[in-house]
Parts: structure tokens; C-alpha cells; sequence
């Protein structure tokens, strides 16, 4: 019999609100994403130096996989993310610095954050994952893709678990929808409880 | 010589993104990298960009770095003596 998967846990990350299971877990008025970010950082009392060297994608992804793996054991946990803008935040950012011939001086810093799958390399290294990942660009949140590819990974044992969602920040705004997906949970893997949730 | 260590000091906490650290933490002699601020590859990087766009230093060859960006001490020695700007 195929094995129904369910969805543990889940977050969202938008309109200067941070919620994990439907519960507001962190809300602030802040004048942008940067000033949002760094005060959920500290609020949430998170520890890790290299936080503030993200960009602002790896940044959100960051904080929500954070809340949603902090108590996690399993480490063969794949992740699964999908947005729209890819990483063109960051990637105006970087062409900016090389607009001007004669005030060349692209950062590198910058310019190694101008992938979005950088922001799984964050997580990965953070929660110490090695399996498998993949960075969807669609058009708007599509759980149709999301619950095939995660239900392929599990079935065929490449994971045991799997974060996944939407992560999509763009000309400052932001929309992150992770979850945790594996054998037992609150809600069904469903396309159609991905869509509500979402919502 | 000392302005210029702070100067430094302010760079490096604000181009390298260093939010927790303050002025007054990095000591002239601390090591940059490793067990002092842990600065890593990229922020090396960073260092030999603001080398050339602030201080008119180009570094030929990468691996000088590892001497000149031992301590802030080091750092401003060197941009003491070889900047153009």
C-alpha cells in the first residue's frame, strides 16, 4: 500500500509576519525587509555568525527552515523550493556594481548569493543535510509539481523527510510558504491542503 | 596611523556585514582570520576589492593577501605605505 505522507509542520514568512502552524510567532511593523528580518533574528534569540553575510532570499529561507528544523533529528531531510524571481534581488544588486566602467568594483560577497539555490546551501550547511535538492522557478505557488517531486523523493528512499514550499522575494516584498513533509502529521500532502494553506 | 586603523576597523564591520562585532572588540594585533573575527574566503575577497576602490591598491597576486590581511595592524602598515588614494 503507498504510503499517505503528511505534512508535519509548516511556516509563512509575509506582510511583516512570522507564523509556524497558523500561530503568529513574530510580528513587527519594520520599514522594510532588512530592518524586519534583523529584529525577528534577535527577537527569536537565533545564533549564527554568518546570517548577516546572506542576501536577502537566503535570508528568508533561512528563517524558516530555522523554525521548522531547529528540533528536527532526522537529517535525511531533502529540500524542495520554488519562487518566482529566482534570485534577481540580488542579482540587480551585483549589476548595479558593474554598470559603470570606470567604478568597477563588483562585491563578492555579492555575487556568490546570485543563485537561488544558494539559500538551500545555507540551510544545508546550518542542519548539517546532504541529501537531495531542487530549486523550481514557476510562475506563482504550484503544489502540483512540489507533491510529485516530494512524493517521488520519499518513495524512492532518496529522503526520508523533505522541506519544501515557496520562497519568493522580490523589489521588497517577500512571501516565504516552507513545510515539512514525511510519514506523520498534522495535515495530507495534498495539492489541494497545500492551496489552503498557503492561502 | 591610529585613524587609519579605526578607519579600517569600520570598514571591515560594515562592508563584511560583522553585526554583532564592535569597534572596540577588534584589537589592533587580533587575527582577521581563523580563530579571531573568523572571517572567511569571500570576506578575503571583499578585502582585496576595498584595498583597490578605497585605497588605489591593487594586489597582483592574491596569495600577498595572507600577510597583509593577518591583523589590522598589518593591513594598515601596508595600505600606510602603498596606497595612491
Amino acid at each position: 500500500m503507498k504510503t499517505q505522507y503528511q505534512i508535519e509542520r509548516y511556516c509563512h514568512i509575509r506582510d511583516y509576519q512570522i507564523l509556524v502552524n497558523g500561530q503568529v510567532l513574530f510580528e513587527e511593523q519594520a520599514p522594510d525587509f532588512k530592518a524586519f528580518i534583523k529584529s525577528a533574528y534577535k527577537s527569536l534569540d537565533m545564533d549564527h555568525s554568518k546570517f548577516f553575510k546572506m542576501d536577502d532570499l537566503s535570508k528568508l529561507g533561512f528563517m524558516a527552515a530555522e523554525l521548522l528544523l531547529k528540533n528536527e533529528t532526522e537529517k535525511e531531510v531533502a529540500l524542495v523550493f520554488s519562487n518566482k524571481a529566482s534570485s534577481l534581488d540580488t542579482d540587480l544588486i551585483h549589476q548595479k556594481s558593474i554598470d559603470d566602467d570606470d567604478n568597477f568594483y563588483p562585491s563578492p560577497a555579492v555575487f556568490v548569493y546570485t543563485l537561488p539555490n544558494i539559500c538551500m546551501g545555507e540551510i544545508s550547511i546550518r542542519h548539517k543535510i546532504y541529501s537531495e535538492n531542487a530549486f523550481f522557478i514557476f510562475d506563482r505557488f504550484s503544489p502540483e509539481t512540489l507533491v510529485d517531486y516530494t512524493h517521488n523523493l520519499l518513495e524512492n528512499n532518496e529522503a526520508k523527510k523533505v522541506l519544501c514550499g515557496w520562497i519568493d522575494l522580490d523589489h521588497g516584498k517577500f512571501d516565504a510558504f516552507l513545510y515539512v513533509v514525511g510519514e506523520n502529521g498534522i495535515f495530507a500532502h495534498t495539492k489541494e491542503e497545500l492551496n489552503r494553506l498557503y492561502e | 596611523m591610529s585613524d587609519l586603523k579605526q578607519e579600517l576597523k569600520e570598514k571591515i564591520i560594515e562592508q563584511l556585514n560583522l553585526e554583532d562585532v564592535a569597534i572596540d572588540e577588534i584589537a589592533d594585533s587580533d587575527p582577521l582570520f581563523g580563530e579571531g573575527l573568523g572571517l572567511d574566503s569571500i570576506d578575503a575577497l571583499e578585502l582585496i576589492v576595498m584595498l583597490d576602490k578605497d585605497y588605489g591598491i591593487k594586489l597582483a597576486d592574491p596569495k600577498e593577501g595572507r600577510k597583509i590581511f593577518e591583523s589590522i595592524e598589518t593591513m594598515s602598515a601596508y595600505i600606510a605605505e602603498h596606497r595612491s588614494r
